[in-house]
């Protein structure tokens, strides 16, 4: 019993327990080098191409045989009227349909599979979207080759995301918010009206954003419902004939001539601008509405 | 039987001593000690036991979640303008009673009220009477302060604006304020947001919000618990000043607060099958100085609990 009491009962072994803690330490720096070095190189390489290129003629241009006299004026159009479109057509129905899903609905096994499928469907490969937009809005709704078809199909594209971001806003605010509200003689409606949307505005409208943010970089659907890769005029909403900027971006990089290629990586840079100014976007919407949210 | 002579008492086969870990020596001299002050109870003065004029009245009420009873067998009488205690240990169902009465427990689903509960001698539960109505009229203080992310003017203007005040608000929101005892803290900085408060400011700022709708009964679910003593004491104050014009009922964990704060006391503790029901109901100072059973005098005196 003695030398059971004397013998130490613990090996604390620290030198190599802290050993393991710098292993992984560096593992995680490494990781994260690896794909800081990556983003990197592809900025500068595509920086360094489309510079020569980029100036305001591009930016005002029409697309043109010659590559000097080259622009994407078209495709900044169509970008923003057809992304523009898709969100005024999801927005609204994305939110209904999330209010009424974390709101309304009771956790019955239909409703769970609901929610699972919804999941599901942001899944779906865009190009699956493109052909039910082919299918649905050009061909039997007779909307044609338009922006407006495509921007249904957006729509389509990013209902699913905008409902799950949405959800997860309005699940994020505590039930202690809303039983605050209906402890006030609140109805369900005035509770999620006034007291939950509220408070979950910042994160839904950030969420609407990175929705926004993968409709402009989407190409394969819209290829599908019409998108052109040689549009000279500015579209409009039930005009066949139209171009967005990733479209363009694919049309002259599959171009054999070098100077093509130096267009595509300025359209690049002017998409990833695009990118860059929506996400900032969001960032201040997320900072100016949630300032004093702090559950 | 013997603890059946007390009228709020649990009723005949309830057997409270099964709360009591059996190795308890206190357990088996209960039921001759239980007997003789309830007795005494009951033929002193019988008078002072009940509160006079009843806001809310139960009778014969058990709460259930679906097949779980939560609270059984409920007899209580709620006095206006007083403040009534409900204590009890952790689990015992003082919070689902207390979310009863403003009918919140509503919103759970499975949640099943059996017996009668009367407001201002109104079936709490009847079919004419609209839950959203009665929340108006009964507010209610939660555990955790829960400001709205808004204003401190826009938290107190809330409920007014929902059930649709149509007087001054300015002045509403200055009554509510200063009842509330936080007027002087805030007059200067009303745009401010109400989560900017410290943690008693806010409760006291939630007590104003649930004054600003006119309520005649305000519910507090432990409103204390998650603040520091001062805290604590500033909101004890003004509960006791609050009850010229509110009826109060709170929920209490600290059985300081309820012998400073209250004039009734009710002590709740559970069976066997979880299930909570009310052990004796008094003035405070009676249960706190005299408790006629055993149970509440070992909780009282913090021997269980």
């Amino acid at each position: 019993m003695d030398a059971a009491a004397v013998q130490p009962r613990f090996e604390p072994r620290l030198a190599r327990r802290k050993l393991y803690g710098t292993i992984f330490y560096g593992l995680c720096i490494l990781a994260v080098a690896i794909l800081i070095l990556a983003i990197l190189i592809l900025l500068v390489d595509v920086f360094i191409r489309a510079l020569p290129w980029l100036s305001l003629d591009f930016i005002t241009g029409v697309p043109s045989r010659r590559a000097a006299e080259a622009g994407i004026w078209p495709a900044i159009l169509g970008s923003l009227l057809i992304v523009g479109l898709a969100t005024v057509f999801a927005f609204p129905i994305g939110l209904a349909a999330a209010i009424y899903l974390e709101e309304y609905a009771s956790d019955t096994r239909t409703n769970r599979l609901l929610r699972t499928n919804i999941s599901n469907l942001s899944g779906v490969p865009s190009i699956v979207y493109g052909i039910f937009g082919l299918a649905i809005f050009v061909r039997a709704l007779s909307l044609g080759y338009t922006p407006l078809s495509a921007a249904l199909t957006l729509a389509l594209l990013i209902l699913p995301v905008v409902i799950i971001v949405t959800m997860e806003a309005l699940r994020a605010v505590p039930r202690a918010q809303r039983e605050g509200a209906y402890a006030l003689g609140a109805t369900r409606w005035q509770v999620t009206a006034r007291a939950v949307l509220p408070a979950a505005w910042g994160g839904i409208l950030t969420g609407i954003i990175l929705a926004l943010a993968r409709a402009i970089g989407e190409t394969a659907p819209l290829i599908l419902v019409g998108a052109a890769g040689f549009v000279t005029f500015a579209p409009s909403v039930l005009g066949e004939g139209f171009t967005v900027l990733p479209m363009q971006i694919f049309q002259w990089a599959g171009l054999p001539q070098a100077d093509f290629q130096g267009l595509a990586a300025a359209a690049i840079v002017v998409l990833l601008v695009m990118l860059l100014l929506l996400n900032a976007v969001a960032l201040l919407l997320r900072a100016r509405l949630g300032r004093h949210i702090q559950w | 039987m013997t603890v059946a002579a007390s009228p709020l008492s649990a009723p005949d086969g309830a057997q409270p001593q099964a709360d009591r870990p059996a190795d308890s020596p206190t357990v088996r001299t209960r039921v001759p000690e239980v007997a003789a002050s309830t007795t005494a109870g009951t033929t002193t003065d019988p008078a002072t036991d009940e509160p006079g004029d009843v806001v809310l009245a139960l009778s014969g009420v058990s709460l259930r979640y679906g097949a779980f009873r939560a609270v059984r067998d409920v007899e209580l009488a709620v006095g206006r303008n007083a403040v009534t205690a409900l204590i009890g240990p952790s689990g015992c169902g003082k919070t689902t009673l207390l979310r009863t009465l403003n009918r919140m427990n509503d919103l759970v689903p499975g949640f099943i009220v059996e017996g009668r509960i009367t407001f201002d001698e109104v079936d709490l539960f009847g079919p004419g009477v609209d839950a959203v109505a009665v929340r108006r009229r009964i507010g209610m203080v939660f555990q955790k302060p829960n400001p709205f992310p808004r204003s401190i003017y826009d938290n107190i203007a809330f409920g007014p604006k929902i059930n649709g005040y149509q007087g001054d608000m300015d002045e509403l929101v200055e009554t509510s304020l200063r009842r509330a005892a936080l007027w002087n803290e805030v007059k200067d900085k009303l745009k401010q947001s109400g989560m900017a408060l410290s943690g008693g400011q806010q409760q006291r700022l939630c007590i104003a919000r649930a004054i600003a709708t006119e309520p005649e009964v305000i519910l507090m679910d432990e409103p204390c618990s998650a603040l520091d003593p001062r805290a604590t004491l500033q909101i004890e104050e003004l509960i006791r000043e609050l009850k010229s014009r509110y009826t109060i009922v709170i929920v209490t964990h600290n059985m300081q607060q309820a012998a400073r704060a209250s004039d009734r006391t009710v002590f709740m503790t559970m069976g066997e099958d979880r299930a909570g029901y009310i052990v004796e109901t008094g003035p405070t100072n009676r249960i706190f100085t005299q408790p006629t059973h055993q149970l509440t005098d070992d909780y009282v005196s913090g021997r269980f609990g």
